[in-house]
């Protein structure tokens, strides 16, 4: 199976084309430098993503605080790390840059606050 | 009627940058008009990542740099009037607006004008057919989501492959909606590539380029909508009709800047851009009106808007010490390959820099600016796409003949 890729690694922005060979050996050509060679085959292997999203705050002057994840996971984690984000909830004040879950299922990424969310005023 | 010094419109990513270098460069009298009750602007409710790799060294989301702009702003004790909306600004820079405290009324010696843009709707590219609701612009589905914590639905279609659209398809993936598939008019995506691969691709949902809804159903709520294939005219074919149902139609049909407030100060407006007509110093055709950001003309990235706007700032900062070197007037227009340009006249003696848009996706293309048959800058690309907008540096022009920015 082939399949066209545009090099994002550095602005030559080579197209690269990426066979998939049935052992699941990956071929590369058009790439000008083996950084993109290396780019494709982890980005066909094991693709590293980062998301954002948001946890329920209580007792504070919004409903929500923005979240993401402090570095890459494999993509594949996403879903159970959106299950996880989905079930926590944090108590207001929230600052900016908080640890909202360290170390989320061992990938080795924080999910953190990504704004600041005051107490709500009696 | 109060005197102020620099007043700059809007405190999104272009206006606070804007605040910001006027203080640094000694402006001592700089006030910012914000219409929300926050500063941030758009920013605040992309909470994605990808902005600040330019102006602070590290991908983070909107938020953040929002933060990290007003905390600058806090330590140079930059006064922001927020809640306070700009009703109208006249030729001899007088501005009138609506704040807590009733209308005021403001003459200022410059004015940077960033209020940013607006999201192209329903109405501005004619869907037949009912006007059930569950039809969103992306951004108001993203500021549901964001800053509400309100689900639009649960089975979305995307119209419009803008970065916003692709960003909303992922953000509802993740929180447990289906979204069918985005369907794209141009034979182009309009997003960024790297949004193409991390919000359609990794989440397998599919991108139809060259088709367009052509059909809404549905009453009260939207139950489905007919998408087609379309010709070379972009004008949908016969028989190539297909029925999605959905609760939800996204429209992600691209930016454009609202320049009402300018426009009825005397400003010329670039009927390409809908932004204002801008010397290389950013000043509009009003003297003394400079424009930056997505008002101007609508930008890919946040660093991109705040640099600009520190250019605008420089520029106003000597116009109000009565240095801007404004002697001239030649006219910069897109030749072969090229869509709109920035500025679109040159005023002054002294280098400058050009950024444009392409017309189409091109491999191993030179962006040159020339004046008759001498190249005042060139830049070679490896890939120039009309969805990442690009700058050229240029030399000082001679004479009186007019600039040209060229493909080749
Ligand atoms: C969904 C989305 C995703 C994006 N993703 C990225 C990304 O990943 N990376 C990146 O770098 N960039 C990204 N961008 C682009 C970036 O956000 C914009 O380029 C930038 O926000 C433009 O800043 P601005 O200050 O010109 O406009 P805005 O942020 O829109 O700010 C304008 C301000 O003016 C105020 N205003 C408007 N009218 C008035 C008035 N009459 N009186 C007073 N105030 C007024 C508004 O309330 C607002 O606060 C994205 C944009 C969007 C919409
Ligand atoms: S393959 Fe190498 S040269 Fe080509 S874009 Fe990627 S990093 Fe740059």
């Amino acid at each position: 199976m082939k399949k066209i890729y545009t090099c994002i690694i550095c602005p030559r922005s080579c197209e690269l084309e990426a066979d998939i060979l049935p052992d699941g050996q990956v071929s590369v050509s058009g790439n000008g430098c083996p950084r993109g060679a290396e780019w494709i085959r982890n980005e066909l292997s094991d693709p590293k993503r980062t998301i954002a999203s948001s946890v329920l705050v209580e007792g504070g002057e919004k409903e929500i605080v923005s979240v993401r994840l402090s570095s890459p996971v494999p993509l594949r984690m996403i879903f159970p790390i959106m299950d996880e984000i989905r079930k926590v909830s944090v108590t207001a004040p929230v600052s900016i840059g908080d640890i909202i879950i360290r170390d989320v299922l061992s990938s080795g990424a924080d999910v953190i606050a990504t704004s600041s969310v005051l107490a709500k005023k009696e | 009627m109060e005197n102020r010094g620099i007043v700059v419109i809007g405190a999104g990513p272009t206006g606070l940058a804007a605040a910001v270098k006027l203080r640094r460069l000694g402006a001592e009298d700089v006030l910012v008009i914000e219409r929300e009750n926050e500063t941030g602007g758009i920013l605040r409710q992309c909470i994605h990542d990808g902005f600040g790799l330019e102006r602070f060294g590290k991908s983070i989301s909107g938020p953040e740099y929002a933060a990290l702009l007003k905390s600058e702003a806090e330590e140079l004790d930059i006064e922001c009037l927020t809640g306070t909306s700009v009703l109208e600004i006249s030729k001899d820079r007088t501005i009138t607006a609506a704040s807590p405290s009733g209308v005021v009324e403001i003459h200022a010696e410059a004015i940077i004008a960033a209020a940013g843009c607006r999201e192209r709707s329903r109405g501005s590219i004619m869907i037949p057919g009912e006007r059930p609701a569950g039809v969103y612009t992306a951004g108001t589905a993203q500021a549901y989501m964001n800053l509400y914590n309100r689900m639009p639905g649960r089975n979305a279609v995307i119209l419009g492959s803008g970065d916003i659209g692709l960003i909303m398809a992922r953000r509802l993936t993740l929180e447990g909606a289906k979204v069918s598939a985005v369907f794209e008019l141009q034979d182009h995506p309009n997003g960024l590539e790297r949004n193409i691969v991390q919000c359609l691709d990794d989440y397998s949902i599919p991108l139809y380029l060259s088709h367009t809804v052509t059909e809404i159903h549905g009453k009260d709520r939207i139950e489905g909508v007919t998408v087609s294939a379309v010709d070379g005219n972009l004008k949908p074919i016969e028989g190539t009709e297909k029925y999605y149902p959905c609760d939800t139609l996204i429209l992600s049909v691209g930016l454009i800047p609202d320049n009402t407030i300018l426009e009825n100060a005397g400003v010329e407006i670039d009927p390409v851009t809908n932004g204002a007509v801008v010397d290389e110093h950013l000043m509009t055709s009003v003297p003394g009106i400079f424009s930056a950001g997505n008002m101007l003309h609508v930008h890919d990235l946040a660093d991109f808007a705040s640099a600009e706007a520190e250019a605008a700032a420089e520029n106003a900062f000597l116009y109000a010490s009565g240095k801007l070197d404004t002697g001239r007037n030649l006219s910069v227009v897109p030749g072969e390959g090229v869509s709109h340009t920035v500025p679109g006249r040159i005023t002054g003696h002294g280098p400058f820099t050009v950024s444009l848009r392409v017309r189409k996706k091109e491999r191993g293309k030179t962006v040159e600016v020339r004046q008759g048959g001498k190249i005042l800058g060139y830049r070679f690309f490896p890939l120039v796409i009309p969805s990442q907008m690009i700058s050229v540096d240029a030399e000082a022009a001679a004479g009186c003949e007019n600039v040209e920015v060229i493909v080749r």
